[in-house]
């Protein structure tokens, strides 16, 4: 039997010579498909010796289909993009736009282009595609009807729906749901009519297709199964009337129309010159992805192989992989069919299908679990004996999912209670398959194709960490749906070759951060020394100390610079302010959401004035003054203090700026107050400690000008409420936030973000962003989405609890410093002596002051004295 | 050896676990309170070779393989409490004798 997760098989055919310089290939259409081959080639350097032509129908350059429905929900077509025109032509790829190929002329190796100009090709490369199928329904051409596969589909859609109250989507299957979604997004009263008795009908079975159905229904999502149109009029209420019987009684009325009826292979082109193709369509393709033409390559979903169309992104990389090999002569890759299990989210249900999900197989037998409270579905196909597993279905949730495709693929032999595989278990926890458990054929990251082996190989060459792996196998950089297993499989092979993995955060403590948390909660220590003297050894250092104190401070809120605390700062939590590179130290008055009165700006000036301090905005919408000496600390503070001002906290690894635009009290495009929400949670989240700085963001529409998808936590103003983002990050390593939730009241939205911040503060390393964080969270955004929406650890009202703790002790630390007289005494440059630093030297520059550099300060030094 | 000790600044301006700085013959000193250990006070200079500037009295006390240090507020290297050698690099930095006399803290010069 094939095995069923490598579809590139490697064959013996010995490697010639790569094709000679001259050789031209031409790629029609610049799908991801498409754009998979082209950069593929660049990486094999083939663009160097081959000359390389693009030509793309659409007018945007290659950009991600799977995930066009984010379109609607803040990326543009920049975010979305594959690449760019410039990588294009760095390597010396001709890419054209807006070029329809209309004519394949083989004799003379040509193809011709709609605006009849003809190129020449050596080899060519068909990556059209594919296009919806629109039911030929009477009334199916008129206005407001769309398809849902391009960007500009979905403009057209986004302009109707700006007139529009309801919106109906034909077909029920996966990519219908998913332009449901996207329709119940934009704010719509949502339809969708299948033709089919359930919805998916392709993936799920009628249990599994019912239970889907109320759980949309659930959502608002109106879904009318075994239904047929029979045409489509003019409405009273609405623009459009489908009717349903022939009679006319059973009708919808609605503005907007999707069709979404299935995809059929883009073949046209091919038909026209003359090329093979299957029965029902499909340009037909070798394991080569060759086509009745040995000059001519098929790929993608225009692509035949064996019968059968593959729709999904995975089998389309892989057989331009396999065309790829084929051109360049390297006798390595073929294309042997591919897996087609899937899991998704449609309109927040999780829903998978593995393998045989119909149990068509003969003598197969089916085991189901069904919890109809929880609304959950789970189907296991087996073999005669329940050896093995021959398919699966799941709805409601995908916990076992990556298990069961590991049996699946593998063929691994099931536990002798294979239905302990679904049923749930008391601690919440499905039986995970122990990674040694799996060949090492297995495949564990199936977008770039890296076996197990593949791994075991990378540390056995010296990757001894996750990070090494993935840099080496680029495992995990695709969907990142196999992260988790990734990580399993890593530690698993460093175990097995003795690498002792130390977790220990420094020499005087051997625990995590996390166990240093728990350490301090459950057994309420309230100091460092007392934790040193219970857990630890020796004196402490730069790691401990301060994470000691910054996790104390995260629990027990003390003020930190008591007299048991103050040894554990760092200089600038020690001298709440920023220390700058001459000793000096800078100042940022806390300024919610950037909203300023003129008095307290002039305050700022007078301040900065009558210091002589540097000045500058920051990029959180704030004022950060330079150049104050240690002993003027606590004399400015006293003057911005009284002028009613609390401390910024720049200093601290804590909630730093929540940005924001002016939303919808100024702006014309805003649909919510996204200043006053900015304000609110800066004044609510300003005292927190956190493992790293915080930084938060609350844009009033999707125009998203505070551009808070770059945030720890990002708010963006819906028409219906809040959406949620989390974990994004500027900075260094710069990652776009996740959608978290959608269209949340002012309430669920501070719910989520208490439990999200105080999860975070819980299991976080030293020193990790909320990027890192999520990206090392085992089970990633979904995981975080069951621990604080669905309260899967039982842990909300703790984490609640925790942050009502923080926000009632909220204390300005400049405040409660300015009141003690002997904390007061602490900002003295000298103890024995009035003076400042004398090495602190400062020269103007447009009008301000900054640092002199080390010859100017010997100068200025020197004729001082 | 007889040392001339000279008296710099009282007990009650030290600060316990930390340091501070103190002016001593036109030289800016870091001195180390430590009461739980043996001897009790470290001076060493303020001046940081490596971030050039007067900081190493704010940073933090601790302990590496069993010697005492401070660790630069800036870019963190460690200078030995009782020799003033840095861990990182070959720099040796200035440190003084230091004693606790009747309330009084003295530097030996
Ligand atoms: C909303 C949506 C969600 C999806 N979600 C998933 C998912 O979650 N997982 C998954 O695996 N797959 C998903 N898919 C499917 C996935 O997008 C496709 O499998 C993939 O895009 C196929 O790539 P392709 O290059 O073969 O075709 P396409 O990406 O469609 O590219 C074909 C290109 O060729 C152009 N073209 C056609 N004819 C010509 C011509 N004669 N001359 C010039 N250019 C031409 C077309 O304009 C088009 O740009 C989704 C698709 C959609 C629409
Ligand atoms: S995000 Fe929207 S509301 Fe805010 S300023 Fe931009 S356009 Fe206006």
């Amino acid at each position: 039997m094939m095995n069923k997760n490598t579809n590139l098989e490697v064959t013996q055919n010995l490697a010639e010579s790569n094709p000679s310089a001259s050789t031209h290939i031409v790629v029609v259409g610049n799908g991801m498909v498409g754009h998979h081959f082209v950069e593929q080639l660049i990486q094999h350097e083939g663009a160097n010796y081959c000359q390389v032509s693009v030509f793309g129908e659409e007018s945007h350059i290659a950009y991600d289909r799977v995930h066009l429905s984010e379109y609607f929900t803040g990326k543009d077509a920049q975010d979305l993009a594959l690449t760019d025109a410039d990588f294009y032509q760095r390597n010396r790829v001709d890419y054209y736009a807006n070029q329809k190929i209309i004519e394949i002329d083989r004799s003379h190796k040509k193809v011709i282009t709609e605006s009849g100009e003809s190129y020449s090709y050596d080899k060519l490369v068909l990556a059209t595609g594919s296009y919806p199928f629109v039911p030929p329904i009477d009334g199916h051409k008129r206005a407001n009807t769309f398809v849902y596969r391009t960007l500009e589909d979905l403009d057209a859609i986004r302009d109707c729906a700006k007139n529009a109250k309801v919106g109906t989507v034909v077909g029920g299957g996966l990519l219908g749901l998913e332009a449901a979604n996207a329709i119940k997004n934009l704010g719509l009263e949502t339809h969708v009519v299948e033709f089919a008795p359930r919805l998916m009908p392709v993936q799920l079975d009628e249990q599994g297709g019912n239970l889907l159905k109320s759980m949309i229904q659930e959502l608002g999502v109106k879904v009318h199964v075994a239904t047929g149109t029979q045409n489509i009029v003019e409405g009273e209420q609405c623009f459009h009337r489908m009717n349903f019987s022939e009679d006319g009684k059973e009708y919808l009325e609605t503005d907007l129309i999707v069709f979404s009826a299935g995809i059929r292979p883009q073949d046209a082109l091919a038909k026209s010159s003359g090329l093979v193709l299957g029965e029902r369509g499909g340009i037909q393709v070798d394991s080569h992805c060759l086509t009745s033409d040995k000059d001519i390559y098929a790929i993608g979903e225009c692509a035949l192989y064996e019968g059968r169309i593959y729709g999904l992104v995975a089998p389309g990389y892989n057989m331009a992989k396999a065309a790829l090999d084929h051109v360049l002569k390297q006798g390595k890759l073929e294309f042997k069919g591919a897996d087609m299990s899937t899991k998704l989210k449609l309109l927040g249900c999780d829903v998978g299908s593995i393998g045989d999900a119909h149990g068509q197989a003969p003598g197969s037998k089916t085991i189901v679990f069904q919890d109809g409270m929880q609304g959950c579905y789970r189907k296991m196909v087996v073999n005669q004996d329940a050896t093995k597993l021959l398919g699966a279905v799941l709805v409601g949730d995908n916990a076992s999912y990556d298990t069961l495709l590991q049996y699946y693929l593998n063929d691994i032999d099931l536990p002798s209670q294979a239905e302990s595989l679904i049923l749930p278990v008391s601690d919440g926890a499905s039986p995970a398959l122990g990674v040694d458990a799996l060949p090492s054929t297995a495949s564990i990251c199936s977008c770039l194709n890296v076996t197990k082996a593949d791994i075991s190989q990378a540390v056995a060459k010296g990757a001894l960490s996750l990070a090494d792996v993935k840099a080496v196998t680029k495992a995990s950089t695709g969907c990142g749906g196999c992260a988790a297993l990734v990580k399993n499989v890593v530690d698993n092979e460093l175990l097995a070759l003795g690498v002792e993995v130390s977790t220990d955060i420094c020499e005087h403590f051997a625990y995590t951060r996390q166990d240093l948390y728990n350490l301090i909660k459950v057994e309420s220590i309230k100091s460092f020394d007392e934790l040193l003297e219970k857990h630890g050894k020796g004196q402490g250092c730069i790691v401990c100390k301060p994470l000691v104190g910054n996790i104390l401070a995260s629990v027990w809120n003390d003020y930190v610079l008591k007299k048991e605390h103050v040894t554990l700062q760092d200089t600038n939590d020690r001298y709440l302010a920023n220390m700058q590179k001459d000793g000096t130290y800078s100042v940022v008055p806390r300024i919610p959401g950037g909203e300023i009165t003129p008095e307290k700006l002039i305050v700022i000036g007078e301040v900065a004035r009558d210091y002589k301090l540097y000045t500058k905005i920051t990029g959180g919408q704030r004022i950060d003054l330079f150049g104050a000496h240690l002993n003027q600390l606590p004399d400015i503070w006293d003057t911005l203090i009284k002028a009613g001002f609390e401390t910024g906290q720049a200093y601290g690894k804590s909630v730093r700026t929540v940005k924001s635009c002016v939303g919808s009290t100024w702006c014309r495009f805003g649909v919510n107050d996204s200043m006053t929400m900015a304000i609110d949670i800066e004044n609510r989240y300003k005292g927190l400690r956190a493992p790293h700085k915080l930084k938060f963001a609350v844009s009033g529409c999707t125009r998203e000008c505070a551009e808070a998808q770059s945030k720890d936590i990002g708010i963006i103003a819906t028409e219906g409420g809040w959406n949620l983002y989390v974990c994004g990050n500027g900075g260094m390593k710069p990652r776009h936030a996740d959608l978290f939730a959608t269209d949340l009241t002012d309430k669920e939205l501070v719910q989520y973000i208490d439990r999200i911040l105080m999860f975070y503060v819980k299991t976080a390393d030293r020193l990790q962003r909320t990027s890192v964080w999520m990206d090392g969270l085992e089970g990633g955004l979904d995981y975080l989405k069951s621990v604080v929406i669905d309260d899967s650890l039982g842990l909300a009202q703790e984490l609640e609890d925790q942050m009502a703790l923080i926000v009632d002790t909220f204390q300005c630390e400049w405040k409660t410093t300015l009141e003690d007289p002997q904390a007061v005494k602490a900002f003295r440059h000298f103890v024995n002596h009035d003076g400042v630093d004398e090495q602190v030297v400062f020269v103007e520059e447009r009008d301000q002051i900054r640092p002199a550099t080390q010859s100017e300060k010997n100068h200025l030094i020197a004729k001082a004295s | 050896m007889s040392f001339n000790w000279k008296t710099v600044c009282k007990q009650e301006d030290l600060i316990e676990g930390v340091g501070v700085a103190a002016l001593f013959e036109g030289e800016q000193v870091a001195i180390f309170y430590l009461p739980k250990l043996d001897p009790q006070v470290f001076a060493i200079a303020n001046w940081d070779p490596i971030a050039k500037a007067n900081v190493l009295s704010r940073g933090i006390v601790g302990s590496i393989e069993g010697k005492l240090v401070v660790s630069s507020p800036l870019y963190k290297q460690h200078f030995e409490l009782s020799s003033g050698q840095c861990l990182e690099e070959d720099i040796v930095i200035p440190c003084w004798q230091v004693s606790l006399e009747n309330g009084e803290v003295k530097l030996a010069s």
